[in-house]
């Protein structure tokens, strides 16, 4: 038992890098828009889906798949925030009550992405698994498509990170999530800037479920779950900090490996209910949050 | 003004009368309405029950509770563990207690927070209750599911009549307490209403939990409709996803709107769900969709919306259209 624990770490941290990538879209969607995206998992769920359907179909690499499955994931993200999002927000009579009823139409949303994706492919369970060639690292067994998987979510954030913290574009969407209305004085095009946000988040869910399909089973109804994860993740690491995500990816990945290994793989949601509860009651904003 | 208050005389007369015809039409409805159609009924019953008790909280205040189905859920199990124990009625406000303490803990542990933190912790409360559930039951108890002793139906839809009853009238005297404007302070401005020396934290969580008693009361009453009870049905995201639409559709600046959309909605989900499934909640979706766009007040906010358009239209007509309506037409 104990000599599985340094493995089932390694498979947490792997894993974790995933989580975090899925928690990064979300974050910067509530940071920016401030929307809570509940269709993100959905969104993670079309992103599985399309790259499993375009591995079968064109016997596409599925990483090369994520170069159509992203952009795609990007267009519905920008078309939802222009469309529905904005004016849902020119109504609201204060961004409180924007929030509230944002949530309420990502709910729809969320329903409305679901039941589409069932009627189109069904419920059942899918395995595209790619990479799966074993590898010995430290007298340790690890899969191939684990560690590509967290390589490419590494790259993924890093790049993300690098682009809001150094380039133009980023540091406008830094400041529109800061202050709007200073940042719409000061020559930003808001609503570009917000509906460019939201794509992004769309396509950093999207390339997340191509990198989960490449390791786990897939199907029409794992968007719910998986916006738990990300949901809690988020909260963990602290709401809009990219940094945050990975390390509440990385908390949560070790500890439900711990958890599936050496305990009870029922209770994984339980465990993440009682860390979030305990991190809610210490430090609300997160580990790595702004107070 | 005499007239104005010889109308709303009238106007309160007539909603008193229609309640009375409503009440009895609902308590003879099995003489005549067949046990098939009872159940129906029962079931809308139940929706109006979860609509009303989302509504109470999350209307007024704007913290969407996305877990309606988590004490829902508790009260489905209360019923299932308890049936052979103890009488109906001490089962039910068991059930309630239950879905009280669970509301509690969670509304103290994130409604001292922002509101995101509170969407966030429920979103997936009801999958917490299910594995947990699961987890006692299955592991440790080495059963999966659990039989429930069908009821009369006659009896089930007076229940469910009195739970209904109670739900609204806890509605109506929370709107009108000072508890009710305090929740409509914080909805507002929540700044500003602990300002004024509002206890923002106590009143939404006890609030919420009041709210969740309801939802457990329906659970208990449900439970012998279901007949067999596992972890999956009892804790099912559909009655998170439905009790909210109705609320929305129907309107959660009123009290009727719930009421109305609960049972619109409650009657097409017990009629139509077998036959369509995938394509009604398809629907379903698309209408939370498009109410939240296009008719923020519910279908409830529609009638004021027709009559001022009706007043605006017969203003210009009689004015021959030369000149704008004042504000006082």
């Amino acid at each position: 038992m104990i000599e599985r624990i340094p493995q089932l770490i390694t498979y947490g941290i792997l894993s974790g890098g995933v989580y975090g990538l899925l928690a990064m879209g979300l974050s910067l969607q509530y940071g920016v828009c401030r929307v809570l995206n509940i269709t993100h998992g959905e969104f993670v769920m079309l992103g599985a889906m399309l790259t499993y359907a375009l591995t079968i179909s064109l016997e596409m690499n599925p990483f090369l798949a994520a170069a159509i499955t992203g952009p795609l994931m990007f267009g519905l993200g920008f078309l939802l925030q222009t469309t529905l999002f904005r004016s849902l927000k020119a109504r609201a009579p204060s961004p409180a009550a924007f929030e509230g009823s944002a949530l309420l139409l990502a709910f729809g949303l969320l329903y409305v992405i679901k039941y589409l994706a069932q009627m189109r492919w069904g419920g059942a369970s899918l395995a595209a698994y790619y990479l799966t060639d074993k590898v010995t690292f430290l007298g340790m067994t690890l899969f191939l498509n684990q560690i590509v998987a967290f390589a490419a979510a590494v790259a993924l954030g890093t790049a993300v990170y690098v682009f809001l913290t150094r380039s133009r574009l980023g540091r406008a969407i830094r400041a529109t999530a800061e202050d709007p209305a200073t940042a719409g004085l000061m020559g930003v095009n808001t609503n570009m800037i917000l509906a460019l946000s939201f794509g992004l988040g769309g396509l950093l869910a999207g390339v997340a479920g191509t990198v989960v399909s490449t390791k786990e089973t897939i199907s029409s109804g794992m968007g719910f779950n998986t916006t738990v994860i990300a949901l809690i993740v988020v909260a963990l690491g602290g709401l809009g900090s990219v940094p945050g995500s990975f390390v509440g990816g990385i908390i949560i990945g070790i500890v439900s490996m711990l958890v599936v290994g050496l305990w009870e793989p029922v209770l994984v949601v339980p465990v993440y209910y009682a860390i979030l509860m305990v991190l809610l009651l210490a430090r609300p904003a997160g580990i790595l949050g702004k107070k | 003004m005499d007239i104005t208050g010889f109308m709303s005389g009238q106007r309160k007369l007539l909603i008193a009368g229609s309640i009375v015809l409503l009440l009895v039409f609902i308590a003879t409805f099995p003489l005549y309405g067949g046990v098939y159609n009872t159940r129906v009924l029962t079931s809308m019953l139940m929706y109006v029950v979860l609509a009303v008790s989302w509504a109470m909280f999350s209307g007024p205040t704007g913290y969407m509770s996305l877990a309606p189905a988590a004490f829902f859920g508790i009260g489905i199990y209360t019923m299932a563990l308890l049936q052979n124990e103890l009488p109906f009625p001490v089962i039910i406000a068991v059930g309630g207690l239950l879905a009280f303490a669970l509301a509690l803990l969670v509304g103290l542990v994130t409604l001292r927070l922002k509101g995101i933190y509170f969407a966030i912790f429920t979103f997936g409360l009801v999958v917490f209750m299910s594995e947990m559930v699961y987890y006692v039951e299955a592991r440790l108890g080495q059963i999966r599911g659990r039989d429930v002793i069908p009821l009369d139906a006659q009896m089930l839809l007076y229940t469910m009549l009195g739970v209904a009853v109670a739900t609204l009238l806890a509605a109506y005297f929370i709107r009108r307490s000072r508890y009710g404007l305090a929740l409509l302070s914080i909805g507002a401005n929540e700044e500003a209403a602990a300002h004024m020396g509002v206890n923002t934290t106590m009143i939404k969580v006890i609030l919420f939990a009041v709210s969740a008693i309801f939802m457990g009361a329906a659970g208990v009453v449900t439970a012998p409709a279901l007949m067999w009870v596992d972890n999956r049905i009892a804790f099912s995201t559909f009655y998170s996803f439905l009790p909210i639409l109705m609320a929305v559709f129907g309107g959660m600046g009123q009290l009727h709107g719930p009421v109305i959309g609960a049972a619109v909605l409650g009657y097409l989900d017990k009629t139509l769900r077998v036959q369509l499934q995938v394509y009604f909640m398809l629907a379903f979706g698309i209408i939370l969709v498009l109410v939240i766009l296009f008719l923020p007040n519910g279908i409830v906010g529609l009638v004021p919306m027709l009559q001022e358009r009706l007043r605006r239209l017969t203003a210009r007509l009689r004015k021959g259209g030369e000149a704008e309506p004042h504000a006082n037409t």
